[in-house]
């Protein structure tokens, strides 16, 4: 039988969705559950983490030092836990992507990245070439599994439960070569990008950031997160934190509105399990048609002010 | 101090990779190969701090058959001066790379490795952590703003939340992101001389490296296509669809 702990992202206040999401690929491989939430002052995290549905036990590590989710001095609590899990599972986000590989090498295995599909315990489904192949990967039985899970291909798992809260002591020490400074918080008080069920994304014909401004009025109208393609954030329009793609978030709201982004395969890339997408284009070829489920032919500096005004 | 540069050879990234009918691999018959563009990023700042007068040397190092010496070639038409080949025919998973980038290191002590943040090949984004996982050094990934001052470096890190900066001491292990820089275009004249620059091959076999437990892919599919849908003529209609379908 499976055993799977997996690694809980959070910000210290709040429990990342990806985790719940983890949660479900866990499901899927069936197994006994349990979660590490490594950090300071856990106690409001590790409470979430066990409300959710089918897991056992939550393991805390909580330490000053463990504050920020520094891949190097959390790897070595990873690795501290890992012993009797058969899988150790990370959500394929920034935090997840830092910290797993560092964990796997330490443990002397390969790591798996973007777990979209569970085929058995040892078998997985996987993207590679920015979406353009699908792998089925099987990994040795005998060593122990780490892997991330890319959160657009599973659902949330549901709350209800009540696992039990355990607490270990931190296994290693602060780091005398790390320090952390700073985060700058790019978005504001808008829904996140990476959980909002619409989002309404600009590209590089937006042309500046304040014309940026009329995304984001519609988005507010909307009640959607605001995405970008790359192409806008390297123009300095908008913050990098809202890059949609494979280099970005991959991300599956139920609609998409992408308004002056042409189409390139790495944009797609971050928009393929999203319900519905709509495309707003001035040039009837751009490729995003080809994927779009509704498309629309124009200048979007009038079709965006005038959808606002009849949304009322 | 000696930056040490990793480069894969990848399938270039404007090129539209199909998997064969018969299900076990892409097509790459013919298809361009390039430098990971994460990996002339990661040259393109080593160069930069090289002419900045922060570091001394510039190593490029790729693993991988003898096709890979014309990546090489071009991480030294760009200005690195020396490059390393790790010779290996048959591709390699991210752990066996970073043992193999771990022997490069000891043999040449570089104060700072910087590679890509993914190979836009098999996108597995590991080999960095891991390695800095072996080396029990500092890492800090998706760069996009590096500063060198001494021995430790400041970097900006692009992470889902927005920008983190964290300092790190030398040597150290450092992912780049797509926003760090553009890297410059090579020029004939460089391509002429690149042929002159040393490139050393050491063989993979003979470094004793444990693979680890390898990952066997047992089938190759193409993604779900999704369909063309409709066109609408107006805002208007546009949003009686979306009313429609009971997203607004
Ligand atoms: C390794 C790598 C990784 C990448 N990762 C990503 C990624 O994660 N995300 C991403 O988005 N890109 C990524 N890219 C970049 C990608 O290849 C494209 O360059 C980028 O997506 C283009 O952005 P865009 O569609 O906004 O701009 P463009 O391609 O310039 O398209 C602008 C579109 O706006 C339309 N337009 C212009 N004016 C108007 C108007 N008034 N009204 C309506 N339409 C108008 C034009 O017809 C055009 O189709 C990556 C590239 C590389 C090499
Ligand atoms: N075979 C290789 N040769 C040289 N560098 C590599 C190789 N594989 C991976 N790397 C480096 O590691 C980075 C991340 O690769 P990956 O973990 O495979 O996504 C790449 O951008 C390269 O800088």
């Amino acid at each position: 039988m499976s055993k799977i702990l997996i690694i809980a992202e959070h910000d210290g206040q709040t429990l990342n969705l990806s985790t719940a999401k983890c949660v479900s690929c866990a499901q899927a491989i069936g197994a006994e559950i349990d979660i590490a939430v490594i950090g300071k002052a856990t106690e409001t995290v590790a409470a979430q983490a066990a409300s959710l549905a089918n897991v056992n036990t939550v393991i805390r590590v909580d330490a000053d030092h463990l504050e920020h989710p520094l891949a190097e001095t959390w790897a070595p609590e990873v690795v501290a836990l890992a012993a009797g899990y058969t899988h150790l599972l990370g959500p394929s986000t920034t935090f997840g992507k830092d910290l797993m590989p560092r964990a796997a090498a330490m443990l002397g295995v390969n790591q798996l990245s973007d777990v979209m599909e569970v085929l058995d315990a040892n078998f997985f489904r996987r993207p590679i070439y920015a979406g353009n192949a699908i792998i089925d990967v099987r990994v040795p039985e005998g060593s122990i599994t780490v892997a991330t899970v890319r959160s657009a291909s599973w659902q949330a798992a549901a709350e209800g439960g009540s696992a039990k809260i355990e607490s270990r002591p931190a296994a290693g020490g602060a780091s005398a070569q790390t320090r952390w400074l700073g985060l700058k918080a790019g978005g504001g008080d808008r829904p996140d990008l990476q959980s909002a069920s619409k989002v309404v994304s600009g590209g590089r014909a937006l042309g500046s950031a304040e014309n940026f401004s009329i995304v984001y009025s519609l988005a507010d109208k909307m009640g959607a997160a605001v995405g970008a393609s790359r192409a806008a954030v390297d123009a300095g329009y908008v913050p990098n934190d809202m890059q949609v793609g494979q280099t970005g978030k991959i991300i599956s709201p139920d609609l998409y509105l992408a308004f002056g982004i042409s189409g390139a395969i790495q944009h797609i890339t971050g928009i393929k399990d999203a319900g519905t997408i709509v495309a707003v284009n001035k040039d009837g070829e751009a490729p995003i048609f080809e994927i779009a489920d509704i498309g629309l032919v124009g200048d979007l500096f009038s079709i965006i002010p005038e959808l606002e005004r009849l949304l009322g | 101090m000696k930056i040490l540069v990793g480069i894969k050879r990848v399938v270039d990234y404007n090129v539209r990779v199909r998997v064969l009918p018969n299900g076990s691999g892409v097509d790459t018959d013919g298809v361009k190969m390039s430098v990971n563009p994460f990996d002339e990023i990661a040259l393109e700042e080593a160069l930069r701090l090289k002419e900045a007068g922060k570091a001394t040397e510039v190593v490029v190092v790729s693993i991988g058959g003898d096709e890979c010496q014309q990546q090489l070639r071009t991480g030294l038409a760009m200005g690195a001066d020396r490059a390393i080949q790790v010779n290996i025919t048959a591709a390699v998973q991210p752990l066996a790379a970073a043992r193999a980038l771990l022997k490069v290191i000891e043999q040449e002590q570089p104060g700072l490795v910087l590679l890509g943040k993914q190979a836009i090949d098999d996108d597995n984004n590991q080999t960095g952590q891991m390695l800095a996982g072996l080396w029990n050094r500092p890492q800090a990934t998706f760069a996009s703003k590096l500063s060198v001052e001494g021995d430790k470096a400041t970097v900006t890190r692009e992470v889902d939340a927005g920008l983190e900066t964290i300092s790190i001491d030398l040597p150290a292990v450092i992912t780049v992101d797509l926003r760090l820089n553009e890297p410059r275009f090579v020029k004939l004249p460089d391509i002429m001389k690149a042929k002159r620059k040393p490139l050393d091959v050491l063989q993979m076999e003979q470094l004793g490296i444990d693979a680890g437990p390898v990952y066997t892919i047992e089938k190759f599919t193409p993604p779900p296509q999704r369909q063309k849908g409709i066109m609408v003529e107006s805002a208007e209609q546009l949003l009686q669809e979306l009313k429609n379908r009971g997203l607004v």
